[in-house]
């Protein structure tokens, strides 16, 4: 890419991205590997990363756009800072975690893949972690919350609102 | 290391270890085994081996080690506990039991009744051959998870770890690997049955100086988790799999594609490979064999059809999970347009086991055509909620009545879905089928990689068939047509169906259609997605026509067909479900009558939970 000006937060973008591309071969089959690490510095993949990654890797930038797309797991956009991801696997399903996630849509007002205006909370559903046996399940930044209920996921939002 | 040393570490590793599973092991020595599969970690197992050791070290206890084990199955009964050689079964352990049980059982010799577990006929069970949970198993692919601590490859070697590698290339031709792995009968576990050591004959008759072998740890059905478990539990067993195949097939290179979601795997794998390689079972001049095999991780990101293998591997190379047309298969032309030999975790966990047992005695396991056992991940609304393995020929209702120990809170059985988003509902009727490949195929659902969700009479069909659609509608890459959008058209057909929007003639689009989607698609994906629509309608197709003509859904699931109400002559206006109501739908003054505002309510039964006149039904 040409050289141009950048500002603050894309410099810092792009080098932190560069750091993590310079522990791989510039090679397309190490691309999901740098996305999901990118992915796991930023919370999502900024545009800088991606034209970084894009970069290094000699690919098109339409290319490594059309692989994060492709993953449900790679998102474009930013996440609360509390993430409240439910589980929508099977088991958790049949175990009613429906109505949980309408309960926390409900309750913040967005829907899913959506962060709130203050940025405090986003909603996401994910599709099995494997912890069936607790089904049903909600995860907040990482803390599995398990044999859930409409009422207990109400008594853990409202900890988390209390929180900055 | 040379297989003198690779003898001597098993000798007197084994030797130690051997109260893990013996009960009758001699001297004073007790190990603590904490559960820490993906389910108990989630319920801070961590923390509950941290403390055991903190009170050790703190009370200067002797001859007490605390182990971290891979999963045991029991995941609905966890955080669990194990005690050997005593064979104790503690179940839902917090921390602050933990002072408890070092008091009591390690010091005193006593049991801690209180966090022992009740079966389900209410016994209480103090070993865990007790239960009855694990009579009817029988353990190969996960012989080894719940024994050994998977991060310590001297546990795994004292347990015949890399003996079977060893053998392989001391003892055995290429070709006669593969006639073991034939002979067998070993069929894929990923969920097509595809006989295994075929596979590996094609990848072996391919000429070339590169070829691949591939683990697919892509485990996307949800409500499976046997493949996150075997990672977990015993990940040096897939990598000796691994490095065998690539013996027999002339491959020195393996990828392992893992889904990023399970972590705990992720992270396993890459001990077990910095072991393996620090102590030359991986790298160059295996055993001083001029054998060379290395193993690489590739992480998924969650898509579903990645499972499918030729999608998978465009993963692995880095773009989008398209799966490719077939001929020419990855056997022919794979990984880089390179051989390749591809197979799921849990095949690749019964491979060791074959080569020291022998073909014969794989073969005297399960039915005519399909041999060995299957790990099953039971889940739904099942009392034992955990990993089974049975031998193959195992009937439906064993699994869920006897080891699953039948269906909580008194309601009925309904149907018992394998397969995942590709599988079918199997309704009563069928219960006695002896499971394996074919039987499942013949009643219209499928082995898949092993989910088992169970469902009781609450749970609607068709809510469950729109439920599969939409996940498959996610998931479906769009590269074909009839999958892209005949997935979709089934979704809307489903859903106005679920809403009470359905009527005549819907019923019959559905299965023209859905027979449309699974005859013209490219993938598996597509080929199966029809299936949870035509199993339901083949064994509850009544229950589609009621929610058609009557507007009716009989397992009240079905939100714009259920409606919550309040009885006004039981109702003494105690303000309860008010308070209790999430989105605030009960309108009503303390004292008087209450109802609720059907425009709000969202269906959670909150309510009916908490009246205590048991005025609040729904219909």
């Amino acid at each position: 890419m040409a050289e141009e000006n950048l500002n603050c937060a894309d410099q810092r973008c792009k080098d932190e991205t560069l750091e993590i591309c310079k522990k791989y071969e510039a090679d397309r089959g190490h691309l999901m590997a740098i996305l999901n690490e990118a992915q796991e510095k930023f919370g999502y993949l900024p545009k800088m990363a991606q034209i970084t990654i894009a970069d290094y890797l000699n690919l098109p930038l339409a290319e490594v756009y059309g692989v994060i797309t492709f993953y449900s797991r790679f998102t474009t956009k930013p996440k609360g800072k509390y993430n409240i991801s439910i589980c929508l696997g099977t088991a958790c399903f049949v175990k009613g975690s429906q109505q949980i996630l309408d309960r926390a849509k409900a309750r913040l007002g967005v829907e899913e893949g959506e962060m709130t205006p203050d940025g405090k909370f986003s909603i996401d559903t994910v599709r099995c972690v494997g912890a069936c046996g607790l089904a049903p399940v909600f995860i907040i930044n990482g803390e599995v919350y398990g044999r859930a209920t409409v009422k207990q996921f109400d008594e853990v939002l409202d900890e988390y609102m209390k929180k900055d | 290391m040379t297989i003198e040393e690779l003898e001597s570490i098993r000798n007197s590793k084994r030797q130690e270890l051997d109260l893990r599973v013996n009960s009758n092991a001699p001297g004073v020595e007790r190990h603590i085994l904490v559960c820490h599969g993906t389910g108990c970690t989630s319920s801070k197992s961590p923390q509950i081996l941290e403390e055991f050791n903190r009170i050790i070290k703190e009370r200067n206890i002797e001859n007490v080690r605390v182990i971290m084990t891979g999963c045991f199955g029991l995941c609905s009964k966890g955080p669990i506990v194990i005690i050997r050689p005593d064979d104790t079964f503690y179940s839902q352990v917090t921390p602050a039991d933990c002072e408890e049980i070092i008091e009591k059982h390690i010091c005193n010799g006593e049991t801690v009744d209180r966090l022992l577990c009740q079966d389900v006929d209410g016994t209480l069970v103090h070993r865990l051959d007790e239960l009855n949970f694990y009579k009817k198993q029988k353990r190969i692919a996960l012989q080894n998870c719940g024994v050994i601590n998977p991060e310590d490859i001297d546990e795994y070697i004292a347990f015949d770890g890399y003996k079977a590698l060893a053998k392989v290339l001391t003892e055995m031709s290429q070709d006669d690997v593969i006639k073991v792995v034939s002979d067998s009968g070993l069929r894929g576990r990923g969920g097509a049955g595809f006989p295994s050591g075929k596979k590996w004959e094609f990848v072996k008759a391919e000429e070339g100086d590169i070829k691949y072998i591939v683990c697919n740890a892509d485990e996307g059905d949800p409500g499976a988790f046997m493949d996150r478990s075997i990672l977990e539990g015993d990940p040096h067993g897939v990598l000796e799999a691994m490095a065998i195949a690539g013996y027999a097939v002339g491959a020195c290179k393996g990828f392992i594609y893992v889904r990023a979601e399970y972590p705990i795997a992720v992270n396993r794998l890459e001990i077990a490979i910095k072991q393996a390689k620090e102590r030359g079972l991986l790298g160059e001049n295996i055993f001083g064999k001029g054998f060379n095999f290395d193993i690489e991780i590739r992480l998924g990101a969650g898509a579903f059809v990645c499972g499918e293998e030729t999608a998978l591997l465009e993963s692995i190379e880095g773009k989008r999970g398209q799966p490719r047309l077939k001929p020419p298969f990855p056997a022919h032309s794979g990984l880089w347009g390179k051989p390749t030999l591809i197979n799921n975790v849990e095949t690749w966990a019964n491979i060791t086991k074959i080569i020291l047992n022998g073909a014969e005695w794989y073969a005297s396991i399960g039915t005519e055509g399909s041999k060995g056992t299957k790990v099953f991940a039971l889940g739904g609304n099942v009392n034992n909620v955990g990993l089974v393995e049975v031998p193959m020929g195992t009937t439906l209702r064993e699994i869920i009545y006897d080891i699953g120990g039948g269906i909580p809170n008194g309601r009925k059985f309904k149907a018992a879905q394998t397969g995942g988003p590709s599988g079918g509902c199997i309704p009563e009727q069928h219960l006695d089928t002896p499971i394996d490949y074919d039987s499942l195929k013949e009643i219209g659902s499928m082995m898949g990689s092993g989910g088992l969700i169970v469902m009781d009479d609450s749970k609607c069909m068709v809510n469950l068939a729109r439920f599969y659609l939409e996940f498959t509608v996610d998931e479906s890459c769009g590269k074909c047509t009839p999958c892209r959008i005949g997935t979709k058209r089934l979704l809307e057909l489903l859903t106005k169906i679920c809403n009470g929007l359905g009527k005549e003639g819907d019923i019959e689009d559905l299965e023209e259609l859905a027979n449309n989607v699974a005859a013209a698609s490219v993938c598996g994906l597509g080929q199966t997605a029809p299936n949870p629509v035509l199993a339901t309608l083949k064994y509850f197709r009544e229950e589609y026509e009621e929610h058609i003509k009557e507007k009716k859904c009989r397992a009240k699931e079905c939100k714009k067909l259920t409606q919550i109400l309040i009885n006004e002559e039981a109702c003494k206006g105690c303000d309860l479900c008010k308070k209790a109501c999430p989105v605030n739908a009960i309108i009503g003054e303390p004292g008087q009558k209450h109802k609720i505002d059907q425009s709000k309510c969202i269906k959670c039964r909150t309510c009916m939970a908490t009246c205590p006149f048991k005025a609040i039904y729904d219909e």
